[in-house]
């Protein structure tokens, strides 16, 4: 059994393509032609290309000595936080972009929360020339101003989604509403590794880069390619995806999936949706959800913005369902302490995400000798404002 | 036979409304559907609200907010229209989105409604191929026909295949765009109407999406068997309130 998509689009039982008919058009010339672009060689080369000279890859892979010493076992650092724009979206928007003008489009939309993805996708528009239009949230244009203000900078449209609980999963509804709208001229570029097939699995062969690179930066530092453990912060799953992607049919590789328990896994504020969610469909994906009894998809919590979204990438919720990866979930405050610690340690001031990856060693033990890579997916400036309030620095 | 293939062989345009269930007030349900039938309505789409309708504007997405914060779920709307046949006897179907009948149970749901009288369902989401593998059987065998949309967008080869698999009508969507965007129709639109009746389709065709008065519903039904006003509809119920549900189908015939 593969934990890879299937040909139907599906992980498992997860997955598929559950949308409109009036999506049907748009996602269908995607999906049929999505595989056969990626692997034309003129589009590997530029995709390569631009992922070396203008994202800054291969990213390191970092021997964390201080880190490791502490918690007595060997932890290496995938730094995607060094990539351009600080996190590791931009490897998908990239890919995506080149895949739209492919497609002919001249027009991108794309949702965003906390901003970093609308960030990745108005740099690439701005790289390409391309129109760029950012649905985000009302509430979350308030808490994110800087974000917004980059997308400014780099030419893109921010609307702000009014509708529902007007945050990520509104602003993911209005992005797919205008993609109904304009049917024919434009790419829609999700952000994680949810909607409707092929978005899974096209994003996450675009993150893939991740696992590929610590394939041979591993064996160059430890002899071998295989860390015992791959472990990523969990929100849609992309970064997840990224690292998990060349190890998901190796066995002897342990992986770990790290949700926001918020301010704990049973209090109602909490994101932790493998623990919370059941199966169900979001945005156009079956998959695990939050949501009430009555099928109503609830408002997730976690103190960091790209790790409130209600549900988890179809992939993901077939490894959780199979039991092929464990899920940890983490607090507000644990990921707080450790985004701390690993400052002080490392020199490496994570996103807050990345900081629940990083928390798990509290309570998870590793052996002496295991190699656990980390997915460094995000660097903490746009969280600078939520470190100064939390720690009254 | 189901109440909607015996509407369909009437000798008239069909006029069909959809309105969301719990809207404006939770109680509302059953008197909407009775003044609309009383009023001349054919045929009826009960919404059953979603928090994250995607084919729908804002009008039905406020709407379903508003209906679920009223506190409309699936069993109360199943309680609510508990002995609706005594009064009511146009078809009525209920359309929503899939995750909240996937909650209740596929099969579940399908018994309800057939223990109620309800003669059709229109879930968007729900894709055709989906449909015809895993939940044809057990919707046929609670007599419930299910509608599947099409688009100007929709190849010819996939209408086909969904009049196939269809067993009323076919949604027709007038244009690209979620549900309330659009009033008038353009040329383009027009065409596309023409072509889709000269298909000669099993099923008879009805429009939605855009029509929201008299002319509109007119220039429509010139192409297809009858048209379903939405958005519209759920305007005046905020703008007029219950009570005047009259005054709006009349100015639409």
């Amino acid at each position: 059994m593969s934990y890879q998509v299937n040909e139907k689009g599906y992980y498992g039982e997860f997955g598929g393509a559950y949308i409109p008919e009036m999506l049907y058009p748009n996602v269908e010339e995607l999906r049929s032609q999505y595989l056969e672009i990626m692997k034309e060689e003129s589009f590997q080369e530029e995709f390569k290309q631009l992922l070396k000279d203008y994202v800054g890859r291969p990213t390191p892979l970092y021997f964390a000595e201080r880190f490791s010493k502490k918690y007595n076992t060997k932890v290496y650092l995938k730094r995607e936080d060094l990539c351009h724009t600080g996190a590791h979206k931009v490897n998908n928007t990239i890919g995506q972009i080149l895949m739209a003008r492919r497609l002919g489009k001249t027009r991108i939309i794309a949702e965003t929360g906390a901003g970093q993805h609308g960030v990745a996708t108005a740099t690439v528009c701005a790289l390409m020339g391309m129109e760029c239009i950012v649905y985000m949230g009302a509430i979350d244009i308030e808490r994110q101003a800087p974000n917004v203000a980059r997308m400014k900078m780099l030419g893109a449209t921010v609307i702000p989604a009014l509708s529902g609980s007007r945050t990520l999963k509104d602003a993911t509804n209005e992005a797919i509403r205008d993609w109904i709208n304009n049917p024919v001229d434009t790419h829609y570029i999700i952000g994680s590794v949810v909607g409707p097939h092929p978005y899974p699995d096209m994003v996450a062969k675009f993150q893939s880069v991740i696992s590929e690179e610590i394939k041979t930066q591993l064996l160059e530092k430890e002899g071998r390619e295989n860390p015992d453990y791959v472990v990523a912060c969990v929100g849609g799953g992309s970064n997840a995806a990224g690292i998990y992607y060349h190890y998901l049919d190796k066995p002897e590789v342990g992986i770990i999936a790290v949700e926001a328990a918020g301010k704990g896994v049973f209090t109602g504020e909490s994101a932790a949706t493998s623990a919370l969610g059941k199966e169900g469909i979001i945005h156009g994906s079956k998959t695990l959800l939050m949501q009430t009894e009555d099928g109503q998809i609830t408002e997730p919590y976690s103190i960091s913005a790209g790790l409130d979204y209600p549900g988890i990438g179809p992939m993901h919720a077939n490894l959780f369902r199979t039991g092929r990866a464990e899920f940890i979930s983490i607090t507000d405050d644990d990921a707080m302490k450790a985004g701390l610690e690993l400052s002080n340690l490392e020199g490496i001031i994570p996103a807050i995400e990345t900081s629940h990856a990083l928390a798990i060693f509290e309570t998870r033990k590793f052996n002496e000798d295991d190699v656990v890579v980390i997915n460094l997916s995000g660097r903490g400036d746009k969280d600078l404002n939520t470190y100064i309030e939390y720690f009254n620095l | 036979m189901n109440r909607i293939n015996q509407k369909l062989q009437e000798d008239k345009k069909l006029l069909s409304i959809y309105f969301t269930a719990g809207y404006p007030n939770l109680g509302d349900t059953v008197s909407i559907i009775q003044d609309l039938e009383k009023n001349g309505v054919d045929m009826i789409e009960i919404g059953l609200p979603f928090s994250d309708p995607l084919a729908d504007g804002p009008t039905i997405q406020e709407s379903s907010t508003k209906a679920i914060r009223n506190g409309m779920t699936t069993h109360k709307l199943f309680e609510q229209l508990q002995g609706i046949r005594d009064t009511v006897s146009i078809p009525l179907l209920i359309m929503g989105y899939f995750n909240p009948i996937l909650q209740y149970g596929v099969q579940e749901f399908c018994e309800k409604c057939q223990e109620i009288g309800i003669d059709g369902l229109i879930i968007p989401d729900l894709p055709v191929d989906v449909y015809n593998e895993k939940y044809k059987t057990i919707f046929e065998a609670h007599g419930l026909n299910n509608v599947f949309l099409i688009t100007p967008q929709t190849s010819v080869e996939r209408i086909n295949f969904i009049d196939s698999v269809s067993n009323g009508f076919i949604y027709m969507v007038s244009s690209a765009s979620v549900t309330g965007s659009s009033t008038g129709f353009s040329n383009d639109t027009r065409e596309y109407f023409k072509r889709i009746s000269e298909m000669k389709l099993k099923n008879p065709q009805v429009i939605g999406f855009g029509i929201s008065d008299s002319e509109s519903f007119q220039q429509a039904t010139k192409f297809a068997k009858g048209a379903i006003i939405g958005s519209a509809f759920i305007k005046h119920l905020t703008n007029k309130g219950t009570s005047k549900i009259a005054e709006f189908v009349k100015n639409i015939r």
